[in-house]
């Protein structure tokens, strides 16, 4: 099957970029440097290509029932127009089919962005439960394109680039959207920096992109933006978490929403199992890399590295892991990294928020 | 990217400079480095041990992957260049002159079994 591309391809290859094959898309990996990258959103300014991922529309006079049947978090907290909730969308067993972010438009109205490479189960899956609800789910990716732009810096170059965006987007909160005509603004992101996700005609993103480029803005690739979410202490669908694998188990305790009676997908068999394992963060005290799958040894028994990575910014490696549920932050454990042991110290994550270590 | 025709290769993407005492001065290359992305750790030098050729001799690790480095020929590890311990980044912005292992040929190692910058370029051309 041939790759699939984003309206932004020819500017990617443009920019010099290594594209790799990321779940069926043709993906930039970096324009050069990762590490460069990493640190230009740290410090300043960087965007990422985002349009993989698929947004979809759910209108209609049931869109809020439906999405409390939907998501283990509650929408009614979606008080005001613009807000956003993430949540993890479970299936009958209480596994995770998938995590979004849910923006509220207006009453009866609500924006979805999930993952592309669960789109389409989540798509069945959404269409199954909406065949019981008077809602109507309109998927966008044929005509919208997503960009990131994350850094303390990204949001005033996105005015430079866009003077007309800045008077409704200026005083916008962190985790809120607006729009503007066709244009979706989010204060939101997967990197632990402040910055916008932006939603537009697929048409028009070619210029934003070189304009942003003609205000100092760094092209990142998925090279950066996974290192910069592992800083951010923020879950990866299929590493954290799959269909196999509870909420309570990935560090999403806090998005599941069980302080009312909401009967949501998955809920009876959550409640039932309960949380079985500690999911905490792994700072290595060693020069070494920790990477995805690798067995972590405790003296409460043994655990596993969902995802690891070099973290350009504390100099050291840095993992997310599933731990038996006894141990705690502050102890000390070890990695089995090809075949030797190395130590670790248990962290609370994110490591990194805002440019600051916090670990 | 680069080949100094001065230089042997490997198809696992090692290079070798023979010097003049008979001894191996190994990295890797160019394009390993660009296939690696940029590299963030290097070590588990198997310093003093004695290995056949194919035999992972240490390890450079990038923020993508980690990958062995392996022995050319047979022979003794007898150096490694702590320098890179600290910056490993200098393997990305100069390949050629940060090495990696010093080597020690056995009397059963087959140089000839190295590639030349040609035949190195037509390896990776054909992968």
């Amino acid at each position: 099957m041939p790759l699939k591309q984003t309206p932004l391809y020819a500017s990617h290859f443009a920019a010099g970029a290594k594209l790799v094959d990321f779940g069926g898309w043709e993906m930039p990996l970096n324009y050069g440097s990762q590490i460069q990258e990493h640190q230009a959103v740290r410090t300043d300014a960087g965007m990422f290509d985002v349009s993989h991922m698929f947004p979809l529309d759910i209108v209609g006079p049931q869109a809020m029932a439906f999405l409390q049947k939907l998501l283990a978090n509650d929408v009614a907290k979606l008080s005001q127009p613009g807000k956003a909730l993430y949540s993890a969308m479970l299936n009958e067993q209480g596994g995770v089919i998938d995590d979004l972010i849910v923006y509220f438009r207006k009453p009866g109205s609500y924006r979805l962005v999930v993952n592309a490479s669960t789109s389409a189960t989540d798509l069945f899956h959404m269409q199954t439960l909406a065949a019981a609800f008077n809602v109507t789910i309109i998927p966008l990716q044929q005509q919208v394109a997503m960009l990131a732009v994350q850094g303390p810096n990204a949001r005033d170059k996105v005015w430079q680039a866009r003077p007309a965006w800045k008077a409704i987007s200026a005083q916008l909160p962190v985790f809120f959207s607006v729009e503007l005509g066709d244009i979706f603004i989010a204060r939101t992101g997967y990197t632990g920096e402040d910055g916008f996700e932006i939603m537009l005609p697929a048409a028009e993103i070619t210029a934003l992109w070189k304009d942003l480029i003609a205000a100092g803005v760094q092209p990142c690739g998925l090279g950066a933006r996974d290192t910069l979410r592992l800083e951010a202490g923020m879950n990866l669908y299929g590493s954290e978490m799959d269909q196999m694998i509870s909420p309570l188990d990935a560090g999403m305790g806090w998005t599941v929403d069980t302080k009312t009676d909401r009967e949501f997908i998955g809920r009876t068999a959550l409640l039932a199992s309960g949380q079985k394992h500690a999911f905490l963060g792994l700072k290595l005290l060693d020069k070494a890399v920790m990477r995805s799958h690798m067995k972590v040894m405790s003296p409460h028994g043994q655990g596993e590295v969902t995802s690891g990575t070099f973290s350009p910014t504390l100099n050291a490696s840095i993992a997310l892991a599933r731990l038996p549920l006894i141990v705690k932050v502050g102890d000390e454990v070890q990695v089995e990294i090809r075949a030797k042991l190395y130590p670790a110290v248990v962290v609370k994550p994110p490591f990194v928020r805002n440019g600051k270590v916090l670990v | 990217m680069d080949f100094p025709a001065e230089l042997k290769y490997t198809k696992s993407h090692e290079w070798i400079r023979v010097e003049a005492d008979g001894s191996l001065t190994l990295g890797i290359t160019d394009a390993a480095q660009d296939m690696l992305g940029d590299l963030v750790f290097c070590g588990d030098a198997k310093l003093g041990e004695t290995l056949k050729a194919g035999d992972t001799a240490c390890v450079v690790e990038s923020v993508k992957a980690a990958s062995d480095v392996y022995m050319p020929v047979d022979g003794k590890i007898i150096a490694f260049n702590d320098a890179l311990s600290s910056a490993p980044e200098s393997i990305n912005s100069q390949p050629y002159t940060s090495w990696l292992l010093k080597i020690q040929p056995s009397d059963s190692a087959d140089l000839s079994v190295l590639l030349d910058a040609t035949a190195y370029q037509a390896a990776l051309a054909a992968a």
